[in-house]
């Protein structure tokens, strides 16, 4: 096609984005309700990695009927209803712990709870 | 209805009846119940699958009645049926176990979700294994691994909720560059069943998409088998854990995920593919080789003799990418039977470590941390427990008689049959380092003094039995390896032929 | 928002017909878009609406703890009960066909439990999750 590369893959170039900005997000930030958020947008990638190529331009809803002889493949869909439902509960749990870990440590930020287990890996140590 | 015909539905879905069962009821006692009749439930119907494979070769079972490449298929071939012995096996003995152990690290109040959660995480192992769907592998994966970060997270120690995080961020990381690669897969197929991807894939080898999709599975499995560089959530996890749930992790999770590889590399993207036309087994051969060394040695410095034994673990499974990489039947049988010898032994490990904490706790209260200088003389208060613990450890190190002394033989035999003596060598001395480690214990517990003359005082019966049944399996299947080793052979004969 | 009497009043009027909004997104599922997903997360939407109107205690009392959790594990029960079902009357397991003489109103049969199971599991997922977050942040104002 001449309308250039761009455009021709425009799904794919905006799932590599999120992909690869929610990978960054989860490697770079340290605190911990960032991180889950860039998780988040890594899982939401795939599901448009998925949907994307299962639409077909003009394609209907694969309920079969007399009028129509294109249709969507309906099977991306189901799939990514599943990885969905598994997103919102890695991400439920997920915060769960956050919200424990800021109840015990008092804090969500990556180094300030390293630090403190190490704090106390120090005292066990020298009573030792 | 025909009981048999329907084994491989009953495997996953008894299982993972008990646990909605558990919420249910929410009393701890009855959900025990629940869940270990779903377990032994589970062991039975495992043992009578590995029968069957045994009379009819691969069984096949549609869900729903779809047929293949439609529906989901269930698909039991020797590899599947063995490992699904070794987890259901494994969850059958550490479960009554636990009963003891969790009343005193757990709050009375979580016991019913603890179990639930524990019947989850066996269904979802489970289902990893008996699935021929790449994408049931995913929502299986994400099953047991979502009851795995909850599992964890329940450890007394609040490390152990920094521990979980780790996992849940590195575990999801890990499943979602899975599932990225099935949707490569996919995308070039059209089809989510291993058999049919396997036989459509031919056409399109060497296409950029399904590099890609090699690239991204391998890498997920790996974070999810604790493959060297990417075993940093594995240390902390099975330290701070509560005691039942590391000894279950450490025998089934890692090995499920090392069943996925072994699928997707010899059975869907074939042996041409892997070991000839990409540098895959050099790589893999450099890793184990780094997990063997390194991790053994940072091992040694351990204070704390769970984390010891945890990256003992990293170390172990060295050994069996070790086999994986060689591309023969001999190493693939190394390692299988490695896989299974190893999950053995580190579960009887963690019971008694767990059954030694319990009798270091005050009476009633919570059990400490097994750091060494606690552990101090202890041999002469729990005499049964250390002895098992350093039976277990003999077979981590290979001395004939134990387990994992065949594995490593059979190691050994693969590596000399790809004329790599060298790597004869690097197995021998990297035994050296777990002779290191396990001596360490075997010094504080049996030769140092006791700080205060405790008397006698061993671990109850309860403990004591299900971990010395892993105890003595070690050293059956060292001597007798009828089973281990011939499945084991069967099933790399199988997968190494279907490849080729 | 408590003492907003204009949410108050439209709270009341509009969560019986969001509840049955659901139910239509549940039953219509089998012609259109729906199901139980999507059914299940707007009745548990109607519940928390409720709570954010007239406070979590409110609708603890209505909605308790325990029945969410019940309904966590129910629907579960009913959607591997199916399946077990569709074992006990010779079929595979997940077997619809089998579940009425008539292999297609056994589809239909099959499809309906089984979307019910999605619905409650759902629900109370949601509410599940709701209620957590919720009643901690509650507790922590309480305590500041």
């Amino acid at each position: 096609m001449s309308s250039g590369g761009v455009l021709e893959h425009f799904t794919y170039i905006v799932t590599v984005f999120l992909m690869v900005a929610g990978l960054y997000v989860v490697i770079a930030r340290g605190n911990l309700i960032k991180k889950l958020v860039g998780l988040s947008v890594f899982q939401t990638s795939v599901y448009l990695l998925y949907i994307a190529p299962g639409k077909l331009i003009g394609g209907t809803a694969p309920i079969l009927s007399p009028h129509y002889t294109v249709y969507s493949n309906p099977l991306p869909h189901v799939l990514i209803l599943t990885a969905i439902v598994v997103g919102v509960a890695t991400l439920a749990l997920g915060l769960a712990l956050a919200v424990r870990i800021k109840e015990t440590y008092g804090s969500i930020e990556e180094d300030e709870i390293t630090a403190a287990d190490n704090a106390v890996q120090d005292a066990e140590d020298a009573r030792s | 209805m025909n009981l048999v015909e329907h084994l491989p539905a009953l495997q996953v879905v008894l299982p993972l009846l008990s646990a909605p069962l558990a919420v249910l009821l929410r009393h701890g006692g009855i959900a025990f119940a629940v869940v270990t009749a779903g377990a032994w439930a589970a062991f039975a119907t495992a043992i009578g699958l590995w029968l069957q494979v045994g009379e009819v070769g691969v069984i096949s079972y549609h869900i729903g009645s779809w047929a293949p490449p439609w529906g989901i298929e269930y698909r039991v071939d020797r590899l599947a049926s063995f490992v699904l012995l070794l987890v259901a096996g494994t969850a059958a003995i550490v479960l009554p176990w636990s009963r003891a152990s969790i009343e005193r690290e757990i709050p009375r109040e979580l016991h019913y979700l603890y179990y639930a959660m524990f019947g989850l995480c066996l269904a979802g192992l489970l289902g990893i294994t008996i699935t021929g769907d790449a994408f049931n592998i995913f929502v299986f994966l994400e099953i047991s691994s979502l009851a795995t970060y909850v599992l964890i997270a329940l450890g007394r120690d609040r490390r152990a909720l920094t521990a979980a995080y780790r996992y849940l961020i590195m575990g999801t990381i890990g499943a979602t560059f899975y599932v990225i690669g099935v949707g490569f897969l996919y995308l070039m197929t059209g089809t989510l069943n291993l058999v049919d991807m396997a036989e459509r894939l031919r056409d399109v080898e060497s296409s950029r998409p399904v590099l890609v999709a090699l690239a991204f599975i391998t890498v997920g499995v790996s974070l999810k088998l604790a493959l060297f560089p990417l075993h940093q959530w594995l240390p902390n996890a099975y330290t701070y854990a509560p005691s039942a749930v590391t000894a279950f992790l450490a025998a089934t999770a890692t090995k499920v995920s090392i069943y996925v590889l072994i699928r997707f590399w010899f059975s869907v993207f074939g042996e041409t593919l892997i070991f000839e036309r990409l540098p895959l087994p050099e790589i893999l051969l450099l890793l184990s080789l780094a997990a063997m060394f390194a991790a053994s040695f940072i091992a040694i410095f351990q204070d704390n003799l769970k984390r010891l034994f945890a990256y003992s673990s990293v170390g172990q499974i060295g050994y069996i990418t070790l086999g994986m990489s060689f591309d023969s039947v001999s190493g693939l049988t190394a390692a299988i039977v490695h896989l299974f010898n190893h999950g053995i032994a580190k579960a009887a490990i963690f019971l008694l470590i767990g059954g030694l904490v319990l009798g270091l706790a005050k009476p009633g209260g919570a059990p400490p941390a097994p750091t060494f200088d606690r552990l101090a003389g202890l041999a002469r208060r729990m005499p049964l427990t250390c002895f098992g613990i350093v039976i277990a450890g003999l077979s981590l190190i290979g001395v004939p008689g134990t387990a994992g002394f065949i594995s490593k033989w059979y190691l050994i035999l693969a590596a000399m049959e790809a004329g790599q003596f060298w790597l004869v060598g690097a197995i021998l001395l990297s035994s050296l380092l777990a002779i290191a480690y396990v001596w360490r214990f075997v010094e504080v517990a049996y030769f140092r003094p006791a700080p205060e003359a405790a008397g006698r005082q061993e671990a109850s019966l309860g403990l004591l039995l299900p971990a010395w049944l892993l105890v003595i399996a070690t050293l059956w299947f060292g001597l007798d390896t009828s089973f281990s080793v011939g499945s084991a052979a069967e099933a790399a004969r199988f997968l190494v032929k279907v490849g080729g | 928002m408590e003492n907003d009497l204009v949410l108050r009043v439209v709270g009341k009027l509009l969560i019986p017909f969001i509840l049955l909004f659901a139910l239509y997104v549940q039953f219509h599922g089998d012609f259109g878009p729906g199901g139980g997903f999507q059914a299940g997360t707007i009745s548990a939407a109607g519940i928390v609406f409720h709570a954010l109107v007239f406070g979590l205690e409110q609708t603890r009392r209505i909605v308790p703890d325990r029945l969410v959790e019940a309904m966590l594990a129910a629907g579960v029960l009913l959607y591997a009960g199916v399946g077990v079902a569709g074992l006990l009357l010779g079929g595979n397991y997940l077997d619809y066909f089998v579940l009425d003489p008539d292999p297609i109103h056994g589809q239909h049969r099959g499809i309906f439990w089984v979307e019910a199971g999605v619905h409650i599991t759902v629900c109370g997922v949601m509410l599940k999750i709701f209620y957590m977050f919720a009643s901690r942040s509650q507790r922590k104002d309480d305590e500041a």
